[in-house]
């Protein structure tokens, strides 16, 4: 099986993966993964467990660097920048490509303290930038009917699906281009489900999305491209009907009719 | 049969049911044993205070005593009982305590008319009142013993005040001539001779200064003497008369008459001299406050260092280092540091602080006063920091502990919205670490404060002239010696001359020490658990 890169024609993407490689120290994860991701739309990374498909997203905002005994091989472009050279500054990369983790994990702070964290980081302490921003981003993840009276409480008050609206608000707080989502729903209830996909269809109008989902369906529902991994390797990329309507590859087609994975 | 019943009993242990009781029987015996001990301090050391009643003893030979009775035992060759009395007296009997044959008393009573006399020299004093000679004073000729006492020793008290303020006033003169002297010292040592100006300008304060001194001390003299003419007469139990001054007494009554609201008045007035006053007597009698000053500034001292370093420790060991063997070697060794004995902490503080760095400093920045040394030699900065050095390991196991704990979702959070790992520790994860770093915290200081070995030859002393802590500059003197509560268990309980006589004094400042360890544990505790509710990580 060779590795393929993607059928369609992309332009003006706002991440391109070119010949990227892998490793956790000697083993390798990724190999030569060629993808580009299409601006303002959702592109959902599917595949069994340890296929890839997470290490890959982690890469796109260098989360993989905390890890020790690790080396990424190839390119990652972030509107023509490339993100794995040495003289990028991570932090502001990160704060250009933000990240939704599978378990919601809201700071010990106040709500507002929580979604205006990337703010007061970056060293902004004007009130009235502060509250505003937190209103929007809060409305943005349509937490804010919820949570406006009670702002100054612990965020560990919330519910698990809150807490992950939460993690997306604080996420978008800091306008970035992009939002990696890992399994944001992996750990929530159906009802808490069907808000965050709804939330993310909202999201499509302003943010890039790239989301990695072990639910068929939700892929389906919530993407616009779909990429499927297996085994470290890229099979199939195409757009989300084709790919759930006709597979180009048996494997795929077998992966997404829950013959195997 | 058998067979069912065997297997009813394969159920049985199956079940747990005699684990669960070998579990409780183990956890009751620890508490039994713990309450146990804090059962024996708490009656021996609360009553201490209490004024037991005095008895008069008639004995079958025709003489009498008078004393508090202690205890009674079995006599070791099995005739009878015999009795433990506190005689007092001991510039007329030598002893304070007699042991009695039961079947030696003839009569026993308790004559409201006995007083007890706490005296500054020589323990109690347990007899009569018999006259109070007062010159100056022109108190009525016919005035009762008891009432002419009591008027006599509120003018003694008065008089007191007035010798202490003198005696205030000689301590400063003599810190001036202090500072002369070494300013003389400094000067002789940098090669300045006899004719300089700055020398003579000294010598000429120094010398009227002296003069002053020499008044003063001269006028104090003459104060002291006529204060000693106020004399009272008492009787002991023999009849003999002992005439003893009002200045050398501390308190007089009459135990045998007190009602009991007035026996808690006395006990009140006796717990606030223990808190708050010196002690005397070779530490067997009086107050605890130098100790408990000691002991309080020395943990806190302690606590000043500990925790900073043991935390910044830890924080590079869990957040910077590169996990591996030499880490791992680290934490082992770590946790190993935590079992060295006491004493040998105590012997590097000797060598390395109080040899080493103190003698350092004292040839840099006090080379006039050598040979006497000011930091060279033990001191409460020199113990408060072996102190440190022995509790560290318990602050970086705590807060290394306590990082680890936290969830790795939280940090990587913190970093994906853009922010360095300085700023997530500093706002996220010592804040989330914050109640496993009080938990640390909280066992340095209790092991710090019961710690004694260490302290001993690192500055702790059964008498300090005076505080680590006081009004002159520079206010904290990290060069003096202190006094310790532990330290002063060991030394009234088995280096005292009069082990009987002290032997209250033992239990009193156990307790003291127990709830000085407790009253900062708590303070720390509700630190904790307020922490604890705010940053305590819950998920669904």
């Amino acid at each position: 099986m060779t590795p393929k890169t993607s059928d369609i024609a992309i332009t003006d993407p706002v991440i391109e993966a070119d010949k990227l490689h892998f490793y956790y120290g000697s083993s390798e994860a990724l190999h030569d993964i060629n993808l580009r991701f299409p601006r303002k739309q959702v592109t959902a990374l599917i595949g069994p467990s340890g296929c890839g498909k997470s290490t890959f997203l982690r890469c796109l905002n260098r989360m993989n660097d905390l890890i020790d005994n690790t080396q990424v091989v190839g390119s990652i472009r972030l509107n023509g920048t490339e993100v794995n050279s040495p003289n990028i500054d991570v932090i502001e990369l990160r704060r250009r490509v933000g990240m939704v983790f599978q378990k919601s994990n809201p700071f010990p702070k106040t709500i507002f303290e929580n979604v205006i964290y990337g703010l007061r980081i970056a060293g902004i302490k004007n009130k009235a930038v502060l509250e505003e921003t937190c209103e929007k981003a809060l409305r943005g993840s349509a937490l804010w009917d919820e949570v406006k009276d009670r702002l100054h409480q612990s965020a560990l008050g919330l519910s698990g699906g809150q807490m992950q609206r939460l993690c997306i608000a604080r996420a978008i707080a800091v306008n970035p281009e992009v939002i990696l989502m890992d399994e944001p729903c992996s750990a929530l209830d159906p009802k808490s489900t069907a808000r965050v996909e709804e939330l993310i269809s909202e999201l499509r109008e302003n943010y890039t999305i790239i989301i990695v989902t072990h639910n068929m369906q939700q892929a389906a529902r919530v993407s616009d491209h779909t990429a499927f991994f297996f085994e470290g390797l890229l099979v199939e990329y195409g757009p989300t009907k084709q790919m759930f309507l006709k597979p180009k590859h048996k494997q795929t087609e077998d992966y997404i009719t829950g013959r195997f994975g | 049969m058998s067979n069912l019943h065997g297997k009813s009993m394969r159920k049985f242990w199956r079940t747990g049911e005699p684990c669960v009781w070998f579990t409780g029987a183990a956890l009751s015996l620890t508490l039994l044993i713990a309450a146990t001990l804090v059962a024996v301090v708490l009656v021996n050391g609360l009553g201490v205070f209490w004024p037991s009643r005095v008895a008069l003893l008639e004995l079958t030979d025709g003489s009498r005593l008078i004393g508090e009775v202690m205890r009674f035992e079995e006599r070791p060759e099995g005739a009878g009982e015999r009795l433990q009395l506190k005689i007092g007296n001991r510039d007329l009997y030598g002893l304070d305590f007699r042991w009695v044959n039961a079947d030696e008393v003839a009569r026993k009573s308790f004559p409201e008319e006995i007083v007890v006399l706490e005296r500054s020299e020589h323990g109690n004093f347990y007899g009569y009142l018999r006259a109070v000679a007062a010159p100056g004073l022109d108190l009525p000729a016919d005035l009762a013993p008891l009432e002419a006492f009591g008027r006599a020793s509120v003018a003694v008290a008065e008089r007191q005040r007035d010798i202490d303020a003198l005696g205030a006033r000689l301590a400063g003169l003599n810190s001036q001539l202090e500072r002369l002297r070494l300013q003389l010292l400094k000067l002789e040592y940098r090669g300045r001779g006899g004719e300089d100006a700055a020398v003579l300008d000294i010598k000429r304060r120094r010398t009227v200064l002296k003069d002053d001194f020499e008044q003063l001390v001269a006028r104090q003299g003459l104060m002291l003497a006529e204060q000693r003419q106020i004399r009272a007469e008492f009787e002991e139990a023999g009849g003999r008369v002992k005439e003893i001054a009002l200045a050398e007494v501390v308190r007089l009554y009459q135990p045998n008459a007190m009602s009991v609201p007035a026996k808690a008045w006395f006990y009140l007035g006796k717990l606030k001299e223990l808190l708050f006053a010196e002690p005397r007597e070779a530490n067997t009698e009086g107050g605890l406050f130098p100790a408990i000053f000691g002991t309080v500034i020395l943990v806190f001292l302690m606590t000043l260092v500990t925790f900073p370093m043991g935390v910044i420790a830890a924080v590079y060991l869990r957040e910077y280092a590169k996990e591996g063997l030499l880490v791992r070697i680290v934490r082992i060794a770590v946790n190993n540091l935590a079992g060295i004995p006491s004493i040998v902490y105590g012997i590097f503080g000797l060598g390395f602080f109080v040899y080493g760095v103190g003698g350092a400093i004292d040839q840099l920045f006090f080379p006039g006063r050598l040979p006497t040394p000011t930091f060279g030699t033990g001191g409460i900065l020199w113990a408060s920091l072996t102190l440190a050095l022995l509790t560290v390991p318990v602050v970086i196991v705590a807060t290394d502990e306590a990082l680890g704990a936290i969830p790795g979702g939280v940090r990587e959070g913190s970093l994906a919205l853009g922010s360095t790992k300085f700023q997530t520790l500093m706002r996220i994860l010592l804040p989330m670490a914050s109640p496993g770093i009080m938990t640390g915290l909280i066992l340095a200081m209790a092991r710090a404060a019961g710690e004694v070995a260490p302290l001993m030859i690192t500055g702790v002393v059964k008498l300090a002239p005076a505080l680590p802590l006081d009004g002159t500059f520079p206010y904290l003197h990290l060069d003096r010696k202190f006094m310790h509560l532990g330290f002063h268990i060991y030394d009234i309980g088995f280096q005292s001359p009069n082990v009987e006589a002290a032997k209250p004094m033992v239990f009193v400042t156990t307790l003291l020490l127990v709830l000085i360890v407790l009253a900062m544990s708590s303070v720390a505790i509700r630190l904790r658990n307020k922490m604890k509710k705010r940053y305590t990580y819950s998920t669904f």
